[in-house]
């Protein structure tokens, strides 16, 4: 039987924003996906910040994604770091290649789902975990054949 | 090159280095005691003065230097600056200094490396870090340090070019074999291939043995002109050149994830190693012996791509052909490196190329002419340091 890959541990799951991150929290508090997009030239960049690197105008669109993607790279940690990581174990830092956003990718896990079922180009779509704070971090369970 | 280029203007002088402990083992000595033992043994080692040091040149932030002129008694600085970035600048450091004494701003500039991981680890150094809202992006994954990152990079590796943890696997049985005949590694009895496969998964494909030691030591080099150091107490270790920085596409590497196909299973080496070789006027082929960064065996292979010693994709089977072993064309790491004799953010290496260039290292590469030591594959900066044998 496969084990499962659990949340990774929730001390590390505290969010700090500025005013250009802050809109991506604050849709991933609604469970919406976005990600931001130039207006005037269309390239997606993520994390957000301050300029386009392509064309360095500061206007963004936050576009609603699908909340679907796949496995870019993932790793299987199962050995804890410091103390009171041990029962997050195993947990998967995946990086996701973004489905809408023109191959942009988000670190971050594949959680609840069969570690063998987990490999590269394998597709994923958001779930959301909840904090006590009220933020919401994006996670990803694999899209099973079934 | 055009003429106002720094090659063999500047020399390393002088060597010194404290024992490498095992993490904790150096106390009660502090760090900066380690740091100050090492700079008097490298001015030692050159036959000159501590009150003749007037510069110094860092990486990873540096060290305060008027602590060091405090604590050691140095009357005067008229140089002292660091890379930015962490590990990635220890080769460049050694250029920065070589920069200096080519520019005349200063004549004896010390460089300096070491650590003491018992307060903090460094596997764990993300979750030291500030939240700020730049890591918000990483640090909710779990992505605890350094090896969990480059994992994600070694696995993409695989999976594009077929590499597998039998190549790292060689890549740190080798480097093993070199530290036996080192009486100052760590790590001094033999890895065989089923002690590494029986090893545990820290962060798959990464085991235990992919990863470096945790030392506390420290390392030191003086720098000088070439013309000086002819007349001082060691042969000349000259440097042929040096490089740093790298591309937009590798940026925040490890931190960022974005970087292009073609650069993300990489170790963000390729531009530098271009500007490297071409200040120096050489080529991969007249590399004698490498000194690698090795936090991480899969990087290992990814810098041997980088510098060109084989194509890209090819870095597995390339180590495991015996090329960097003791006999093979490019013995690499040939102290035992920081993956099997101590880690000090990379000057070991510095060390180790000085010992090979001066004729004296503890497994000597036969007329060792020409040394390539790399800086750790990390944020940008990443570096590289091409030293010479004095004629």
């Amino acid at each position: 039987m496969s084990l499962i890959a659990k949340r990774p541990p929730l001390p590390l799951a505290e969010i700090e924003t500025n005013v250009w991150t802050l809109p991506f929290w604050q849709a991933a508090a609604r469970h919406q996906f976005v990600a931001s997009r130039c207006s005037d030239c269309g390239t997606f960049r993520m994390p957000p910040t301050p300029f386009c690197p392509t064309c360095q105008s500061q206007e963004i669109d936050w576009v609603k994604l699908p909340g679907t993607g796949s496995v870019y790279s993932y790793t299987i940690v199962s050995r804890a770091i410091f103390p009171g990581m041990e029962e997050s174990l195993p947990y998967v830092p995946a990086i996701i290649t973004l489905d809408g956003a023109d191959g942009v990718r988000l670190i971050s896990n594949v959680v609840e789902s069969a570690i063998d079922a987990i490999t590269i180009d394998a597709r994923v779509s958001v779930i959301w975990q909840d904090l006590p704070d009220g933020q919401s971090l994006p996670q990803f369970q694999i899209i099973s054949d079934r | 090159m055009n003429d106002r280029t720094m090659r063999r203007s500047a020399a390393i002088a002088g060597l010194g280095y404290t024992p490498y402990y095992k993490r904790g083992q150096s106390l009660p000595q502090t760090l900066d005691e380690l740091v100050g033992k090492s700079i008097l043994a490298a001015v030692e080692d050159a036959g000159l003065s501590i009150r003749d040091v007037d510069g110094f040149a860092y990486f990873a932030g540096g060290f305060d230097t008027p602590m060091l002129m405090e604590m050691l008694g140095i009357p005067e600085v008229r140089f002292t600056a660091s890379l930015t970035g962490t590990g990635g600048g220890s080769a460049g450091a050694v250029g920065l200094a070589a920069a200096a004494v080519h520019a005349g701003l200063a004549k004896t500039i010390v460089c300096v490396g070491g650590n003491q991981q018992g307060a903090q680890r460094f596997g764990a150094i993300t979750s030291s870090y500030p939240l700020t809202p730049e890591n918000a992006f990483f640090g909710t994954s779990g992505l605890v340090g350094p090896g969990h990152m480059f994992a994600l990079l070694a696995r993409r590796h695989m999976h594009l070019y077929g590499t597998t943890r039998d190549h790292f696997a060689d890549v740190a049985m080798t480097i093993r074999n070199h530290a036996l005949a080192n009486p100052d590694a760590i790590m001094r009895t033999p890895l065989t291939r089923d002690a590494y496969f029986a090893a545990p998964l820290l962060a798959d494909p990464h085991c235990l043995f992919d990863f470096c030691l945790e030392t506390d030591c420290a390392v030191a080099v003086v720098v000088t002109s070439s013309e000086r150091a002819r007349d001082l107490r060691q042969r000349p270790v000259n440097i042929l050149a040096s490089a740093q920085g790298g591309s937009r596409d590798w940026g925040r590497s490890i931190y960022w994830m974005n970087m292009p196909d073609e650069t993300f299973a990489s170790s963000g080496h390729a531009s530098v190693a271009r500007d490297l070789y071409a200040a120096a006027g050489i080529g991969p082929s007249d590399v004698d012996t490498l000194q690698v960064y090795d936090h991480f065996s899969s990087q290992v292979i990814m810098q041997i791509e980088d510098y060109g010693f084989c194509a890209k994709g090819e870095g597995g089977p390339f180590v495991s052909s015996g090329a960097i072993g003791l006999g093979g064309n490019l013995p690499t790491n040939t102290d035992g490196g920081q993956l099997s004799a101590g880690y000090a953010w990379g000057m070991t290496h510095v060390r180790e190329a000085v010992e090979q260039l001066r004729g004296t290292a503890v497994n000597q590469v036969p007329d060792a002419a020409v040394a390539l030591v790399t800086g750790g594959p990390s944020v940008i900066p990443v570096s590289g340091l091409l030293l010479e044998r004095a004629p």
